[in-house]
């Protein structure tokens, strides 16, 4: 990816949000952060080049975000089938850790969170809350990583000399439009539920209040989870989510709109390659509803396994 | 005489003790001429008045007239297992629920000879399988799934699972009474109703389960079975008044029905195609292992969606493994259903027979090596002979498409990495075989193969307590055990 | 002679619950009408008429071998049992009553049946039984050494027997009661045909379990490998706890389909019986007059 070459020749301008008419001679020009994607642990812009504007209530310019292609979305598809393997293959411990990582790491930037949710309109109280709840949300999935298991597995008593039991295991690769409102604990607890289930994931965020997101990707690359585990796109859920419907290498969908010609217009596309297709919507994610081991479950494929038991000794045989 | 030194070390197995045919009696089966629908409790005439003519695959003969559901005949149908669903049975309390799923249950094991006949006459199966898997398995899933009835909140914690309503249900032509417990089991024990649909080919087990459930005295509507085609089943799919579909079938018309429903909010689950490796390792007990593929493809006929039709075996043990097989084909007995010494029965329609005889051409053309068993095959009916194609490439049409029938694809290869990467190299994902003694090196494939159901030193297993069902194109949901109740509640 | 020797700590693993189920369905075969008379004919001609008692007395053997020729006169055109087996003891007389019958004499050996004997007693044993006329010996293993793993032990030792045999054919019992599991089986099995083995034979008949139908499908199985790879002919004997005519026609289903024709004879199949014949009379009987039997109409001898 072209990341490092573009980076200087931002086209991006400073977006204006304070007057600058009278600048005090000591003062400094702020640094403004240049919103990109995250793609296989890395922060391109869209190959698309296309932008598009995020604005404040007040109508100013917030951010020229990467309005998502569907190659971007392809990229990001392939980033995290390349990473599925390593991270479903981790130990559920070492995911659980990694999970709890980014909640330390979010706990950290907890301030920059709040101001970024205040910049596209939240209130102080509101924001901190939002910030607070995704911290605890990323603490609640990562205790489950080592316990989904145990809840959702079974040994099965079969009429035979065999050994059964159930497992759950991860379903793959999961795409995911994530909630419009609740714009980043929405996108953490969707986040959560898939990686916990030891999926990769790709998430588009929320449109209008896409800022946090790219902010969220900072704070999970610095978290030791591995690069595609998790991608985040930024850009137009009617452009991209039929794409996720239609990739064959996409396992299952997760849909968080109420938008129903969307859903079925996805749930249609999906049956291609009878793709699991999760609708998440009328969900208050700020309510304790939005967080259980149901919601891994739903990315997870139950494995049946059968081996004979010898009965000789003992005094099973009749031999 | 001693044949000690014989240049040619094979096994006769053409030997003269020929066994005596053994046929099953079917003096007691009494079949009517023709058959209703079973809606609201009653066995009716079919409002398209239309009927078609069932035949039995081995002899080709009529075995009696089966009516052919319109859509007028599904809103029937639905329309009385929504009556009975809002009026009657959301209201009975789950212990009820339970017992007259036991009594089913009960029933079924008391006509287990009549119902094992008529499998084997409608489908074409082998009675020693209607008999020994077929219904046992049938009744034992009832009784499983009776006793669920009243204690589905132990099964999803922190929830309290609630039915979801109509389940409109369709299944296929290779296990009919197996199958029709598979949907019908759970879907009342979880507190639905049901509309099912067998396949066209083989409606009488379901029928039969229809006079037991009026004689179990289930109330009206709670289960309606109807019959006819796929024009019958869409009507089912999409009726506004199914909350529920579950259906177990082709991947082909799966994804069909996964589009219908789109945008419908009604739960779906999907028991679809497979194309299963069963792979053999040079430290497998070989002799079982040759067992389990012969189990693992040409039982049923290779009509097994789970069927292990791709075998892969390691290079340094091909030569006796193939050997072997070649050999147990031999010994297969190919012939009447009915007969209790037939492993292999006749092939389901000659729809089906058309099918598989296309693989067996396209695998000669693609220049696999066809081997056959010598057995001989009836004029009438519908037969295919048990087949191994060897020389097989990863990238032929007959290692990568269904063919469901008794047609084996044999592959090599040397380490682990590679099969398992051949193995999962598939759209599939139903189910798969290991075999070796090294219990790590099981628990390495069991986990890496990407199936649903993976038997490690055995195949082709079934059980009322364990999940069935698959990944990607094979399909969701689960079928049996704990994980069987999900496909049937809302939390 | 065999050049190479396996490893026979390598002999193949047999998964038991596998070899159950396969055997379960010979079971299942449905044996009619003159197939079932076919097969219950040769069951007959199968058998090694066996009695193994402290008490065995001439009289007793003398009555013996009158049964195995004459298993039932009401019954026309019956074949004779294949031997008679014995201890050393009675070997003579035995040889003597059975004239030129083509019913031959086995005798157990080797300190049978617990073989807890030093070598030169077990070849004195067997050289007596052979000097006596002995057609075949039965000779058991050493379970103790087999078990502590002594393999080489078991090999010499079956094949100084199998030379003190001379030309009379060599069972080797294997107990596979005491072996315990099939891996066992399977390799006591492989010791036994390398070493020199003209028949593997399951057990005394003297420890529980003794034949069934699983372990001699695992011994059937081996024979199976070994002619593969050397060409050589192996013969199997079932012993103890056949007595059922019906039992014997599924082991003889199971020799049809694993091993195919050419094991379908006596040289090369015998089930080791002391009261199979006479259920077996029954029910060829009961075929020839559509009548189930009563046991008080066949001799017990």
């Amino acid at each position: 990816m072209a990341t490092s070459s573009v980076k200087n020749k931002s086209a991006v301008k400073a977006p204006k949000i304070e007057s600058s008419l009278s600048v005090p001679n000591d003062a400094r020009l702020e640094v403004l952060k240049t919103y990109k994607l995250y793609i296989g642990g890395q922060f391109p812009r869209t190959e698309s080049g296309r932008y598009y504007t995020v604005k404040n209530a007040q109508g100013e310019l917030l951010a020229n975000m990467c309005l998502s292609s569907r190659k971007d979305f392809r990229d990001a598809v392939g980033a995290a089938r390349s990473a599925y393997k390593g991270w479903s293959a981790k130990t559920a411990m070492n995911r659980s850790q990694i999970l709890y990582r980014i909640a330390e790491m979010l706990e950290g930037r907890r301030e920059q969170f709040i101001a970024e949710l205040m910049k596209q309109g939240a209130p102080q109280k509101q924001a901190a809350k939002e910030v607070d709840a995704s911290v605890d949300r990323l603490i609640y999935y990562s205790g489950w990583c080592d316990k989904y298991q145990q809840v959702f597995s079974a040994v099965n008593p079969v009429a035979s000399s065999h050994f059964n039991f159930s497992t759950p295991e991860p379903t793959g690769v999961v795409a995911a439009v994530a909630p419009q409102s609740n714009s980043l604990i929405g996108l953490v607890s969707v986040i959560a539920a898939a990686i916990a289930g030891g999926n990769a994931v790709i998430v588009l965020a929320s449109e209008q209040l896409p800022l946090c997101a790219i902010t969220l990707a900072e704070v999970i690359h610095s978290s030791d989870v591995p690069g595609g585990v998790v991608n985040i796109l930024t850009g137009s859920y009617k452009e991209l989510a039929g794409q996720m419907a239609l990739h064959m290498d996409v396992n299952a969908v997760i849909f968080c709109e109420d938008d129903k010609a969307a859903a079925k217009d996805i749930q249609e596309k999906a049956a291609m390659n009878v793709k699991r297709v999760h609708l998440y919507t009328n969900i208050n994610w700020m309510s304790d509803d939005a967080e259980s081991p149901y919601f891994i479950a739903d990315l997870q494929e139950t494995k049946t396994t059968w081996h004979p038991i010898e009965n000789i000794g003992g005094g099973g045989s009749k031999y | 005489m001693s044949k000690s030194g014989s240049p040619i070390r094979g096994f006769k197995f053409n030997t003269g003790w020929e066994y005596d045919p053994a046929p099953e009696s079917a003096s007691h089966i009494k079949l009517a001429d023709r058959y209703g629908l079973f809606i609201n409790g009653k066995f009716v005439e079919p409002i398209s008045k239309k009927y078609y003519t069932n035949i039995n695959p081995a002899n080709e003969k009529t075995l009696c007239e089966v009516a052919h559901a319109s859509a007028a005949d599904v809103d029937a149908a639905v329309q009385a297992a929504s009556d009975a669903y809002h009026k009657y049975w959301k209201k009975v309390s789950a212990k009820e629920r339970g017992k007259y799923v036991y009594r089913i249950a009960r029933m079924i094991q008391e006509k287990a000879r009549e119902l094992a006949v008529v499998e084997s006459m409608d489908g074409g199966k082998p009675i020693r399988e209607s008999r020994d898997v077929d219904v046992p398995l049938a009744a034992n899933h009832f009784f499983y799934y009776a006793g669920w009835a009243d204690k589905l909140q132990y099964a999803f914690p922190n929830r309290s699972p609630q039915p979801i309503g109509v389940a409109g249900q369709i299944i296929p032509w290779n296990f009919p009474l197996l199958m029709a417990a598979w949907k019908i089991a759970p879907a009342l024990a979880t507190g639905n109703t049901v509309v099912l649909k067998p396949a066209e080919t083989t409606p009488l087990t379901a029928l039969l389960l229809a006079q037991i459930i009026q004689e179990a005295e289930l109330p009206d509507g709670v289960v309606n079975i109807i019959t006819g085609f796929g024009d019958t089943g869409a009507a089912i799919v999409n009726h506004p008044q199914t909350d529920k579909i579950a259906f177990t079938g082709s991947t082909e018309v799966g994804k069909i029905i996964q589009k219908a429903v789109a945008g419908t909010g009604k739960k779906l689950t999907l028991e679809l195609g497979g194309k299963a490796a069963n792979i053999i390792f040079e430290d497998a007990p070989i002799d079982q292992a040759v067992e389990g593929v012969i189990n693992g493809i040409y039982f049923n006929q290779g009509h097994v969606c789970c069927a292990g039709s791709r075998l892969f075996v390691q290079e340094s043990v091909q030569e006796e493994v193939i050997r072997k097989l070649k050999d147990r084909l031999e010994t297969l007995y190919v012939g009447d259903p009915l007969d209790k010494n037939t492993d292999i029965g006749a092939i389901n329609s000659e729809q089906q027979l058309e099918n598989i005889k296309k693989y067996l051409e396209i695998g000669q053309q693609e220049g696999a090596e066809i081997y056959q068993s010598s057995c001989p095959l009836p004029e009438k009916g519908f037969w295919c002979k048990p087949t191994i194609f060897t020389n097989v490439a990863q990238s032929s049409r007959i290692a990568q498409e269904e063919i469901f029938g008794p047609v084996l694809t044999v592959q090599t290869f040397r380490t682990d990495d590679e099969v398992i990467e051949k193995a999962n190299n598939t759209p599939f994902g139903l189910s798969a075989g290991v075999w070796t003694d090294k219990g790590s090196k099981i628990f390495n494939m069991t986990t890496k193969m990407r199936a649903g159901v993976v038997w490690a030193n055995t195949y082709n297993k079934f059980d009322p307590t364990s999940p069935f069902g698959g990944y990607k194109e094979s399909g969701y949901g689960r079928e049996g055990g704990l994980h069987g109740l999900a496909s049937y509640v809302k939390l | 002679m065999l050049k190479e020797l396996p490893n026979f700590k390598l002999s193949a693993r047999i998964d038991q619950v596998g070899v159950e189920e396969r055997a379960s369905r010979f079971t299942k075969r449905s044996i009619k009408n003159e197939s079932k008379i076919q097969a219950l004919k040769l069951v007959l001609n199968m058998i090694d008429l066996t009695t193994l008692e402290g008490k065995d007395s001439e009289g007793k053997v003398r009555q013996l071998c009158y049964k195995a020729r004459h298993l039932h006169d009401a019954y026309e055109g019956l074949p004779t049992v294949a031997a008679v087996c014995v201890y050393p003891s009675m070997v003579k007389l035995a040889k003597e009553q059975l004239g030129n019958s083509g019913i031959k004499v086995a005798s157990v050996s080797t300190a049978f049946p617990s073989g807890q004997a030093p070598m030169n007693v077990k070849l004195d044993d067997t050289r007596f039984a052979v000097e006596s006329g002995a057609d075949e010996i039965d000779m058991v293993i050493s379970r103790g050494r087999f078990l502590q793993g002594d393999y080489n032990f078991v090999y010499d030792e079956i094949a100084t027997i199998k030379e003190a045999c001379g030309a009379a054919r060599l069972k080797v019992i294997l107990e596979t009661g005491e072996l315990v599991t099939f891996d066992n089986v399977r390799r006591a099995s492989d010791i036994a045909m390398y070493a020199g083995a003209d028949f593997i034979k399951t057990s005394t008949g003297k420890i529980q379990p003794a034949a069934t139908m699983p372990v001699t499908l695992v011994m059937l199985e081996a024979i199976k490998d070994f002619y593969i790879k050397t060409g050589k002919m192996i013969g199997m004997k079932p012993a103890g706890g056949i007595s059922k005519a019906k039992l014997a026609v599924h082991y003889l289903v199971m020799v049809n389909e694993v091993m195919g024709e050419d094991w379908l004879s006596n040289e090369w199949f015998r089930f080791g019986a002391s009261s199979l014949a006479n259920d077996v009379l029954m029910q060829l009987m009961k075929q020839k007059t559509g009548a189930y039997q009563s046991a008080d109409y066949f001799s017990i001898d």
